[in-house]
């Protein structure tokens, strides 16, 4: 499940509360709007009302503007706010003049734009009460040449924003991919009011009077490739006049973090917000020839409108014309013929392009564009020619001219589909209990095509909607407009037995050896699964199937063929943060190749320093000495017995990896070949390569190579068998060769009477004094556990014999005199 | 004061004199030895006369018992004093410190813990724990999943690839769990009920993501889980992780490539203390993502989405780790520094279940 949002892939949409209404005929408030938004689907995640910022601010008028006895470039106003006494207030302002109604911010106000708040001043001696704002003081604009001139009936006293109509909350939503009708206001106001909060104003754009053919042609060209561009609908408007926006266009753009630039540009942003419909206009004076929309040719440049040149290949849909590169497609217009205040024929495109090769070239060049975030989606293909009217009627209305008529390129696809949809499927996908009108009601004020008056009928989504394909989709859109609140929870049935065991003999396994781990002092990690390059080689790692091509650094290129560098590194990691001596330990997958079967859990852990079982460092009871091979090996058993590893039939191996001590450390088999587990002391130059200070005793046990139990018959554990009679214990101790193994000497002790001999421990190791160089002492302690009688002194005697000549003829040593 | 009387009153100072059982033996040797001074008076006993045995036996046998009972309490009295002695000698101090006993020493980690507590609530609903490989193919992660070609996901700079091979096939980290449900489907007939824990990767490293991090995934297939089902699971799922009596939630219509419906999931939580309180309060918290099994990939995992039927969710593990036992910090998970595990991780024995409690 991708539950985390990706950037891309869910990015938000603003819109204001006024803006809404302008689509959706509503009672409801603010609250109840926001409420309904996030319960069906389109979640909300911020509110935020302009005018909160703006509360203190309120209209006065400059009853009287004198000069600043100390400064010549101040003024001493008296300000009439509306209440109580007239206010002194020092302004700087060119335009602060007798009879200008402006905006007051009184001491206590916070000023944003200036990041202050107010209090009573003085400056150059004379008491100011207060102050007269710019725009740039309230973050309206950046215009900061003189203070806000408001017409002169404006009314003083009343609040500034509520005048200004910027008590308009802005509203933002988190948009998932699969819903490309909700880039417009008016997609959120149609699901608003399909869920009770309103009716849908259809909003009709007034028809357009055309004189005349549009002069300029468009041509797809995309030779015997596929095309990217359905259809290019283009028409010229001749004449107009191009200069700021008006103010209403301008507040709603600023609202939702647009620029405003000018009126053409405002009105091709304001319908790709407003239904969703990018539009882009080219001065026609700057365009030379008809366009092409065909492929880009491999290094061909395009200058955009944000001031950058990106180069383009085949794999990116442009506009041309005889000038070169105009347009990237359905993202970026280009510079070269953007509109500006010297615009008077413009050229208003309404296209649709592929969505994949849009998402694409957005993510290829790195644009992210209001037009691309919309193409990517999926533009209604059954706007595209009114919402070449809808601007072009724009305009019309805000800079006049002459339109001719539209031609278009390529043709409008036909996206009209079916679905069979038995009313059925709402209650057994979702639970939810609706009679078929209910089903129908919401389908079709969702603008779905419903026919048919049985059980089933046929549904046709609507243009707007890409995102259904069947009727899974259709129970979705019902649920979530009915509200999922309506879902009663339903237990699932528990079945008619008690609870069985659910784990895998792998998961159990990998739980004991974790407790087991932990109580022995271990603390257990979570190291990366992917190491460097450098710690991979050094374990036998490093193969080129298990590197990956876009690892997030150098440290975190290879899969681990190991537990041991990671839990190295991060026992090295606490060192360097004062604490040298810790155990731990992970239980974790390692990669022998990309396939499932190459990949193993392991039980691994480390001791460094002085962290044995029984705590590291000085205590007043003993110090602890430095980790060896043993303690290693302790805890490789412990986990092997801990999961149910056959113990008594482990066989102890002198022979280690590379990674390992030559000389301290080993290998716990069953059998000759199969390896259960590995244990010794890191071997020191490894340690140096990887900056390890030592020692380090690791271990690596292979919990999936522990052989299934058999099935047992039975959970008895049958009958114990114990004798009345007192054991015996003899100890012996033989000269052998120093090189020669323990085991060995043990083996051969234990098999001399397998009737007797209960247990053979060896008790004593020693070399030295007494004991030719070349030779160790070993002495063992045999417990014989007599059966039916007690023992006599030549019975015995007989056995010691045995154990003795068993000893001697497999080691070579002789009896200790 | 006649002659025994003298002998009597001489021994009995001297046993009161003897410090230690040694001196005391010297006196009894002394007194009640082969030679000793009462012994000595004993053998004149049979040089008397009848009558004057007749006295002085009971008068010496009397002196010699009262000597051996002296010298009997003498003697405890000796011993009781050594015993002390040595015990007094033998004292220590008993507030040294010991060192922590090895299981208090170890720590689980909380991943590993949460895991299990995770198998232990839905143990007890019949789930099963489903696992698979870190490594996947492009088909198990994405395509069987119905991620559209060209979906954003399947780029680099959100997926971990390897190198192509010669087939042209690319392997990857599993970005989800989910690429375990196809596994599951297309292994074992339904009715299916398992819970997929594991590690999964993305390209990302920041102040709340880690390039590794763990999800649990659930799935349910049969022949009429809705819903309904999946919201009562999910309730009763919560009520028992955060170990609270309710827990409200809100389940928002959402978008994934994978279900159909499809819902993001919210709990009520309180955000006013330090930490956030999972239960209580005004404020919403989301935590997971749920819906029907998407009907194209009932399909890709060859069965019939108009037979089939079920949901599947999935929410970050270290996440609700995090929210239960108030971690701040994602990236200290995979650090190992000893003094957080030892700080958030968990004591060896406290093994999670429903008839003890999943924490303590």
């Amino acid at each position: 499940m991708l539950n985390e949002t990706n950037d891309e892939e869910t990015a938000t949409m603003k819109f204001t509360l006024s803006w809404l209404k302008d689509h959706l005929d509503t009672d409801a408030s603010l609250d109840e709007i926001v409420e309904k938004l996030t319960l069906i689907g389109l979640e909300v995640e911020g509110v935020h009302n302009p005018a909160e910022a703006l509360k203190p601010f309120t209209i006065a008028r400059v009853v009287a503007a004198r000069p600043h006895p100390n400064a010549d470039r101040l003024k001493v106003l008296t300000v009439d706010s509306g209440s109580g006494e007239p206010l002194q207030i020092v302004c700087g302002a060119p335009n602060a003049r007798e009879g200008l109604v402006g905006v007051l911010a009184r001491p206590g106000a916070y000023v944003p734009g200036i990041d202050l708040t107010l209090s009573i001043g003085k400056i150059r001696d004379v008491e100011s009460f207060g102050m007269m704002c710019s725009e740039r003081e309230l973050e309206l604009s950046d215009e900061h040449t003189g203070i806000i001139d408001l017409p002169s009936d404006a009314p003083v006293g009343q609040s500034f924003a509520a005048y200004a109509g910027l008590d308009d909350p802005v509203i933002e939503i988190g948009l998932t991919p699969n819903r490309p009708d909700c880039t417009g206001v008016h997609g959120i106001a149609r699901d608003l009011a399909a869920a009770g909060l309103g009716k849908l104003k259809e909003g009709r754009v007034a028809p357009i009077e055309t004189s005349g053919a549009c002069p300029v042609d468009v041509r797809l060209d995309f030779g015997d490739t596929p095309s990217l561009c359905p259809a290019f609908a283009l028409r010229l408007v001749r004449g107009v006049k191009n200069g700021p926006s008006p103010k209403w266009l301008q507040k709603r753009l600023t609202a939702i973090g647009l620029r405003p630039i000018n009126a053409l540009v405002d009105i091709t942003n304001y319908v790709t917000f407003d239904r969703g419909r990018p539009l882009h206009v080219f001065d026609a004076a700057k365009v030379k020839g008809d366009l092409v929309v065909r492929r880009g040719r491999d290094g061909e440049e395009v200058l955009a409108l944000n001031e950058k040149t990106y180069t383009v290949d085949d794999s990116v849909c442009v506009i041309a014309d005889e000038n070169g590169l105009e347009s990237i497609a359905g993202i970026m217009g280009g510079e070269h013929t953007g509109c500006d205040e010297n615009t008077t024929d413009v050229l208003l495109e309404s296209a649709l392009w592929d969505a994949f090769n849009i998402a694409q070239t957005g993510r290829k060049l790195g644009i992210n564009s209001d037009a691309r975030y919309r193409f990517e989606r999926g533009v209604d293909p059954n706007y595209c020619l009114p919402g070449l009217e809808q601007g072009t009627r724009m305009i019309l209305d805000l800079c006049g001219g002459t339109p001719t008529e539209h031609v278009l390129a390529g043709a409008i696809p036909d996206s009209e589909f079916t679905i069979d949809f038995p009313y059925s499927e709402v209650k057994r996908l979702s639970g939810l209990s609706l009679t078929p009108p209910e089903i129908k009601g919401i389908l079709t004020r969702l603008g779905f095509w419903v026919a048919g008056s049985g059980d089933t009928v046929k549904v046709a989504p609507p243009s707007w909607r890409p995102d259904i394909e069947g009727k899974a989709d259709l129970v979705e859109e019902v649920m979530r407009i009915a509200g999922v609140d309506l879902i009663p929870s339903t237990p699932l049935s528990r079945g008619t037995h008690v609870g069985q065991k659910v784990l895998t003999t792998g998961q159990i396994r990998r739980n004991h050896a974790r407790r087991a781990l932990a109580v022995r002092g271990l603390k257990e990690a979570v190291t990366w699964s992917f190491i460097s390059r450098e710690q991979a080689e050094a374990f036998d790692g490093g193969a080129s199937v298990l590197k990956l091509a876009n690892p997030i650094s150098s440290d975190m290129s290879d899969m681990r063929p190991s537990l041991i560098p990671g839990l190295a590194a991060a026992a090295q990691r606490n060192a360097d943060r004062g604490y040298a001596d810790v155990a731990l330990f992970e239980i974790g997958q390692v990669f022998a190749d990309d396939t499932p079967e190459g990949q193993a859990m392991v039980a691994a852990g480390i001791r460094k320093g002085t962290a044995i079982m029984s705590g590291a460092g000085r205590h007043w009871s003993g110090n602890a000495p430095e980790v060896t091979v043993f303690d290693a090996r302790a805890d490789a058993e412990a986990v092997l017995a801990a999961i149910g590893a056959p113990v008594d039939k482990l066989m102890v191996f002198a022979e280690a990896p590379s990674w390992y001590h030559p000389g301290r450390s080993g290998e716990l088999r069953l059998g000759p070949k199969t390896v259960l587990a590995r244990f010794g002391e890191l071997h020191p130059g490894l340690l140096e390569k990887l900056d390890i200070d030592g020692p380090v005793a690791a271990f690596e046990v292979f919990v999936d190579a522990v052989p299934e139990a058999k099935a047992k018959a039975s959970r008895s554990k049958g009958a114990l068998q114990i004798s009345e009679l007192m054991p015996v214990r003899r100890d012996f101790a033989f000269i052998v060769d120093a090189g020669l193994s323990a085991e060995k000497l043990l083996k051969a002790a234990r098999g001399a009477e397998k009737q007797l001999i209960a247990d053979v421990s060896l008790f004593d190791v020693y070399a030295g004094k007494g004991v030719p160089d070349g030779k160790k002492s070993l002495a063992i302690d045999v417990t014989l556990q007599p059966r039916q009688k007690t023992l006599t002194d030549e019975e015995i005697d007989a056995v010691s014999a045995r154990i003795v000549a068993a000893v001697e003829k497999a080691t070579g040593g002789t009896l200790r005199g | 004061m006649s002659e025994l009387e003298t002998l009597e009153s001489d021994i009995l100072a001297a046993i009161s004199a003897a410090d230690t059982e040694a001196q005391l033996e010297e006196v009894r040797v002394a007194a009640l030895g082969k030679k000793g001074s009462v012994s000595e008076k004993l053998k004149t006993l049979g040089r008397m006369s009848p009558e004057e045995r007749q006295v002085m036996g009971p008068a010496i046998n009397g002196l010699k018992a009262r000597i051996t009972d002296a010298l009997g309490t003498r003697k405890d009295v000796l011993k009781d004093a050594a015993l002390s002695a040595r015990l007094e000698a033998d004292r220590v101090d008993v507030t040294m410190p010991l060192r922590r006993p090895p299981a208090e020493e170890g720590r689980i980690h909380p991943v590993s813990q949460v895991i299990d507590e995770l198998t232990a609530i839905f143990a007890d609903m019949g789930f099963a724990i489903a696992e698979g490989p870190d490594i996947e193919t492009d088909h198990f992660n994405f395509t069987a999943l119905n991620f559209p070609v060209g979906h954003p996901a399947r780029e680099m700079h959100d997926t971990f690839f390897f190198d192509p091979k010669e087939n042209g096939e690319r392997m990857l980290l599993r970005t989800h769990t989910s690429p375990v449900q196809i596994r599951t489907m297309t292994s074992q007939q339904p009715p299916i009920r398992v819970i997929i824990p594991g590690r999964t990767y993305r390209c990302d490293s920041d102040q709340t993501h880690t390039p590794m991090f763990h999800q649990v995934e659930g799935l349910v297939i049969d022949k009429e889980s809705h819903i309904g089902h999946l919201k009562w699971i999910l309730e009763e799922f919560c009520k028992a992780f955060f170990e609270v009596d309710n827990v409200k939630m809100r389940f928002r219509p959402s978008f994934f490539p994978f279900t159909e419906p499809s819902m993001e999931v919210d709990v009520g939580c309180d955000r006013s203390g330090d930490e956030i309180r999972i239960g209580e309060g005004n404020d919403w918290l989301e935590i997971l993502g749920c819906g029907m099994v998407h009907p194209n990939v009932i399909r890709n995992c060859g069965l019939d989405p108009d037979e089939y039927q079920g949901f599947a969710w999935g929410m970050g593990i270290d996440r609700i780790a995090m929210l239960k036992y108030g971690m701040p910090d994602l990236r200290a998970f995979f650090d190992a520094d000893v003094r957080w595990l030892d700080h958030y991780g968990f004591r060896p024995l406290d093994m999670p279940t429903l008839f003890g409690g999943l924490s303590r």
